[in-house]
């Protein structure tokens, strides 16, 4: 073999991208939808890897770090969320503060 | 090389395939480390070892053990995993998985038909090329990253308070 | 331009800065914060005023006008945010910010502990601030600004306690009521502008005699829609049902705006444009028609109430009828002499009657009082100094000089019918004043709330009382507002001969109504009360305590047919029309909001679902 073609890179992302959203669409409990969204941003970066390499330019790498320094932030968040929703609902089920409607 | 890519994005699949369908949260966060650890693997084996290195010490170190952290201090019990396998029955996963099939399809056949022909030889590119461009041209991108970890700081100290600091916020009003 | 007059902005400004202040708390304030803001913005004004008076009187007293900016500027029509002082604005500020003040520091006392001391003070503060414009606009775009702000003030202080529903609706109807009149002002001002192309009042009044012969149709309509917006403001026949409703408000308020100070606006209004009156004479004669009318009407009416409120309502409008009575026979400065001590004398009757209510928790019917007089020894004073003065009783009180002076007048114009109504309408108020005064404090305590009544204490209750008191008496009369070079002089020179003849005669009348009245309530009574019960005397009692049937009289005239006209209306097939628009709006939007379930996962779904469809569209779509 020589090389990788890039299409096959860009597959397995979109398979991780595909079954992070599928988690997401499915789980009930918080923490596995926060796991999904990690799993989705991930391969989010892994796409930008595989196209920069498959470039060679280091640009692909940079924009990994933004995505990890976005999932860092997403994931703080969300946990502070997940902390709330426990305090005051006693559960991690997101369909629990569905009482607004928004 | 080759073979590590492969390997390695089999071993990603299954392990986040055992992550989304999982019923034990700690379980789960473990097979997701397992997951990145491959990923990470997997851009080492492209040629991105500053990216892989991030990946293992960022992704699978930091934020993994942020989850950890939160899942220990809820400390869910014994009926949090029978709960999640009430929650996992067949008529709520198969729709969703339908669904996100068919968009994997669309992309997976988009990708087919757009052939670029490139291959990505495995050439290492070094983290100085990478900081050069970060802290040259994109230096305005880092700034953006940096108060975007602010925002989240902020937001996740206000968020995450405890009950009983906040109760004084809802007294007060005129009648 | 004097260094007062750089000041003379403060005087609104203060109290609007403490309606911003309280208004802006959002009730977070605590009562005792309201109460400072509140009083002092007022306070602080009235120091202002009284700094701002001094100056003038020991200048030449000359009017002097302070243009802030441009406030609207189309074509001709640039009307500026400007300020006049002269004698006449400048006696009502006193009144205003002074009285103003006092009033509201009895409020502080009267309203403690109550809900809402907040919006109580924010709204007070916005009154004061829209009655000072009223007085200082150097034109009538800006008197009616203040003239439309004090009267969303009173709507808003006569619904104060909004949980009870008749007090809305007494809001409404003083709201709806004295609408009419501001309605009638303001085709008076478009009137006046499209003739003479200015608002301006010094430029109208320079401009008016010169543009239109006395008695020309024009100014006489001018004068009329005046008359009409004054009539509305001040409550006089016929647009003077609402003021007795609106002692729905809690006493301070009462006594600020519907004694001392709004419902005198349009006896303002009617002396600052005397120019246009004086060029239409029967327009004038009506003003004084009006006023004695109202002040017999109102005077019976006032004998026949039970609420002490009530029967202070009626003699303010009766009060007013003299001072429409003094206008009307062109005597403005009696006019403004008798609004002042009027002010004084009313504001502390108000708020004597504010102290028994409090004192009485909250018990106003006369029926239900009685015998407080030992109970509450400041509030009785209050009542017989006050009480005094608006009988008129001769010599010691500010009451008698002023209203002296315009019976005095209308008998130099010549205008006997006039006197006559002066005469008797002074032998009314004696006869319900002294009822009012025996009724409440005198004879034995006639419910358990008068039994227990605890008198009121502290500077906040003691100060305002003992200071009206003092300027209800002849000390007040000596205060003569400096109206010399603004409002033309009187008819009469009280100098002439008959002035002393008329002075023992009104004397004459009033303690002949006092004694009359004490023989009639304190000997009497049971005689009074065989009259009432029965016959004749009980349809009259009637007749007065609904001051007339005028509210019967306008509901079967006015609110009957209009009624009747919007249920005819309301069946309309054109409206069935726009009904089915909104009822399908409303289906779609019932359907719509079943999707909003509050499920992350579903919306997830519903994203990815709309992602999908776009990204099939695009991959397969050429």
């Amino acid at each position: 073999m020589n090389g990788i073609p890039m299409e096959h890179g860009l597959i397995l992302a979109a398979i991780l991208f595909a079954i992070g959203l599928a988690g997401l669409m499915f789980r009930r409990n918080m923490v596995f939808v926060l796991m999904s969204l990690e799993i989705m941003l991930n391969s989010a970066g892994l796409a930008f890897i595989v196209a920069g390499t498959a470039w060679e330019q280091p640009e692909g790498q940079a924009m990994f770090l933004l995505v990890i320094t976005l999932a860092a932030a997403e994931a703080s968040v969300g946990l502070a969320l997940l902390i709330q929703l426990y305090q005051r609902f006693r559960t991690l089920d997101t369909d629990a503060v569905s009482g607004m409607r928004g | 090389m080759e073979l590590a890519f492969y390997l390695s994005g089999l071993v990603a699949v299954l392990a986040t395939l055992g992550v989304v369908t999982g019923t034990n949260a700690v379980h789960a966060l473990l097979y997701l480390i397992v997951s990145l650890i491959a990923v990470a693997i997997v851009f080492f084996a492209l040629g991105a070892p500053f990216a892989g290195a991030l990946e293992i010490i960022v992704y699978a170190g930091a934020i993994m053990v942020l989850f950890v952290f939160v899942v220990m201090i809820l400390n869910l019990g014994q009926g949090a995993a029978e709960q999640e396998r009430i929650w996992l029955k067949a008529q709520t996963w198969v729709g969703p998985s339908i669904l996100a099939a068919v968009l994997l399809g669309v992309l997976v056949i988009t990708l087919w038909r757009g052939n670029t022909g490139l291959v990505i030889e495995g050439e290492t590119l070094t983290a100085k090329a990478v900081g050069a461009t970060l802290f040259g041209p994109w230096i305005i991108v880092v700034e953006l990253a940096a108060m975007l970890l602010l925002a989240a700081l902020v937001t996740a100290s206000h968020v995450g308070r405890l009950p009983s600091a906040t109760s004084g916020e809802h007294s007060g009003g005129d009648q | 331009m004097g260094v007062s007059m750089s000041y003379l902005p403060l005087t609104f400004l203060l109290p609007l800065l403490g309606t911003f202040i309280l208004a802006l708390s959002r009730g977070h304030m605590s009562e005792r914060g309201s109460v400072w803001v509140g009083v002092s913005s007022v306070g602080l004004a009235a120091l202002v005023t009284a700094f701002i008076t001094i100056q003038f009187m020991s200048g030449d007293q000359s009017a002097q006008t302070l243009t802030l900016w441009t406030w609207i500027s189309v074509g001709n029509f640039t009307p500026t945010i400007g300020l006049a002082l002269d004698g006449l604005s400048i006696t009502m500020l006193g009144i205003i910010t002074g009285v103003g003040f006092l009033i509201h520091l009895f409020a502080a006392w009267y309203m403690r502990g109550e809900e809402g001391i907040t919006r109580f003070f924010a709204y007070m503060n916005l009154f004061v601030f829209s009655m000072v414009l009223l007085v200082l606009g150097d034109n009538l775009m800006l008197l009616f600004l203040g003239w439309e702000g004090v009267g969303i003030c009173s709507y808003l202080l006569i619904g104060y306690y909004y949980r009870d529903s008749a007090n809305g609706a007494a809001a409404f109807k003083a709201f709806l009521i004295t609408r009419i009149g501001d309605v009638f002002l303001a085709i008076g001002l478009f009137l006046i502008f499209a003739e003479l192309g200015t608002l301006n009042i010094a430029a109208i009044l320079e401009q008016a005699p010169a543009h239109w012969a006395t008695g020309d149709s024009l100014v006489r309509w001018a004068a009329l829609m005046f008359l009409g917006g004054a009539l509305g403001k001040s409550a006089q026949l016929p647009l003077h049902t609402w003021l007795a409703d609106a002692m729905a408000g809690p006493t301070p308020v009462s006594a600020l705006i519907h004694a001392a100070t709004m419902v005198t606006a349009g006896v303002y209004l009617i002396a600052r444009m005397h120019g246009i009156f004086d060029l239409a004479p029967d327009v004038l004669h009506l003003v004084g028609v009006i006023g004695a009318a109202t002040l017999l009407m109102a005077g019976f009416a006032a004998l026949a109430q039970t609420d002490i409120k009530r029967i202070l309502a009626y003699s303010t409008m009766s009060q007013i009828g003299y001072m429409f009575l003094a206008l009307g026979v062109g005597a403005y400065d009696s006019a403004i002499f008798h609004l002042m001590t009027h002010a004084f004398f009313k504001a502390l009757l108000f708020l004597s009657a504010g102290a028994v209510i409090v004192s009485c928790h909250h018990e106003q019917d006369m029926r239900k009082l009685g015998g407080l007089w030992r109970r509450l020894p400041l509030a009785y004073m209050g009542f017989i100094v006050g009480g005094a003065a608006l009988s008129a009783l001769p010599l010691v009180t500010a009451g008698f000089y002023s209203k002296d002076d315009i019976l005095w007048q209308s008998l130099a114009a010549d205008q006997k019918g006039l006197l006559l109504a002066g005469l008797v309408g002074a032998l009314l108020t004696s006869l319900y004043t002294v009822r009012l005064i025996i009724g409440t404090f005198h004879g034995e305590m006639k419910s358990d709330h008068a039994r227990n009544a605890e008198p009121g204490r502290g500077l906040q209750h003691g100060l305002p009382l003992i200071l009206l008191a003092v300027l209800s008496t002849f000390i007040g009369a000596m205060i003569h507002p400096p109206l010399s070079g603004v409002l033309p002089a009187s008819p009469g020179e009280s100098t002439e001969a008959g002035h002393t003849a008329l002075e023992l005669i009104a004397a004459g009348t009033a303690i002949a109504g006092i004694a009359l009245a004490a023989w009639l309530f304190l000997r009497k009574r049971e005689a009074l009360a065989r009259l009432v019960s029965g016959g004749p005397g009980a349809s009259l009692w009637t007749l007065w305590n609904q001051a007339w049937g005028f509210d019967l009289l306008f509901d079967r005239l006015l609110v009957r047919p209009f009624r009747i006209l919007v249920f005819i209306l309301r069946r309309d097939i054109i409206d069935a029309l726009f009904g089915l628009v909104a009822s399908i709006t409303k289906g779609l939007n019932a359907g719509l909001t079943r999707t909003q379930t509050g499920r992350v996962r579903t919306y997830a779904t519903s994203m990815v679902l709309g992602a999908t469809v776009v990204l099939i569209f695009l991959a397969f779509g050429q």
